[in-house]
């Protein structure tokens, strides 16, 4: 499943324009301690997490991830959003919690 | 390990760090993965290294206040080095215990001090050396071989 296609599927707002819908998400992950992302997230991953701040985004580039998924509808900055924009990372939003978006991103990645 | 690599001259990288710049620390850290996926190192041994760098260089933004990050690269090994100016890490076995962090609340709201940096860097490095003085600053060495993984693990 393609970024674009997550984000059309499940009504999530995209946040960051054309940046990175083409990318094929092949897991999940959902914790906002940076530690643990790092040290556990696989690659092409989508990052469920509820930090906003502009670091979010060196995990995102140093993992490789396919795209963040903010859940609540939480509010980002727009330097956020610029900057996640010029390093070609997807920021997609949604407004389920980030539980019940990990299921329906489980349930979408295991049908494949 | 591919071959282009064994025959790689050794290679040495520097970034300066600052106190709370996060970002560039993250980004030092995605500097020196790139690097090693150019120089065609296995993807296993990168990650490793790529956790080792971004958790060493954060702790320099985080609980010191400047210092240089320094990766060594020889056919061998790869050392990661940051030597920092600041307060010092007066324990460093229960600095090394996994969940231990004296990171500020406000760093914590932003996903940092999970107490989780060291651990995870021993984790990852076939051999790790701190040495600390408070009130002067810290060095931490991480080493991690080519070879030897396998039989620690
Ligand atoms: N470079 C450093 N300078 C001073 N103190 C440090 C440094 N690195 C680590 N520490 C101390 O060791 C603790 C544990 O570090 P770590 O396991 O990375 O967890 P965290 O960074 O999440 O607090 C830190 O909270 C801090 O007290
Ligand atoms: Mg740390």
């Amino acid at each position: 499943m393609k970024v674009g296609e997550l984000a059309s599927a499940f009504g999530l707002e995209v946040l960051t324009g054309s940046v990175n819908l083409d990318r094929e998400i092949q897991a999940g992950y959902t914790s906002d301690l940076l530690s643990d992302v790092i040290a556990n997230i696989e690659e092409n991953a989508v990052w469920i997490t509820i930090q906003r701040h502009i670091n979010i985004l060196g995990v995102a580039k140093l993992k490789d991830i396919a795209a963040i998924l903010i859940p609540r509808n939480l509010q980002l900055d727009q330097e956020v959003i610029d900057k996640a924009c010029t390093e070609s990372i997807a920021i997609l939003r949604g407004g389920l919690s980030a539980f019940e978006l990990s299921g329906l991103l489980y349930d979408a990645l295991k049908r494949g | 390990m591919v071959d282009t690599f064994q025959f790689t001259p050794k290679i040495n990288l520097e970034f300066t760090i600052r106190e709370k710049d996060f970002f560039l620390a993250g980004e030092s850290a995605s500097r020196v993965k790139k690097t090693l996926q150019q120089l065609g190192m296995e993807q296993e041994i990168i990650k490793r290294i790529a956790i080792i760098i971004y958790e060493a260089a954060m702790n320099v933004a985080i609980h010191a206040s400047h210092g240089m990050l320094r990766v060594f690269i020889s056919p061998e090994a790869i050392t990661i080095e940051t030597e920092d100016a600041g307060g010092g890490i007066p324990d460093v076995d229960l600095a090394m215990r996994e969940g231990y962090s004296t990171a500020t609340h406000e760093i914590r709201e932003m996903g940092f001090g999970a107490g989780m940096g060291l651990p995870n860097i021993k984790q990852c490095a076939d051999e790790l050396k701190i040495d600390s003085k408070v009130g002067t600053g810290t060095l931490l060495q991480a080493t991690v071989y080519f070879t030897n993984w396998q039989e620690k693990h």
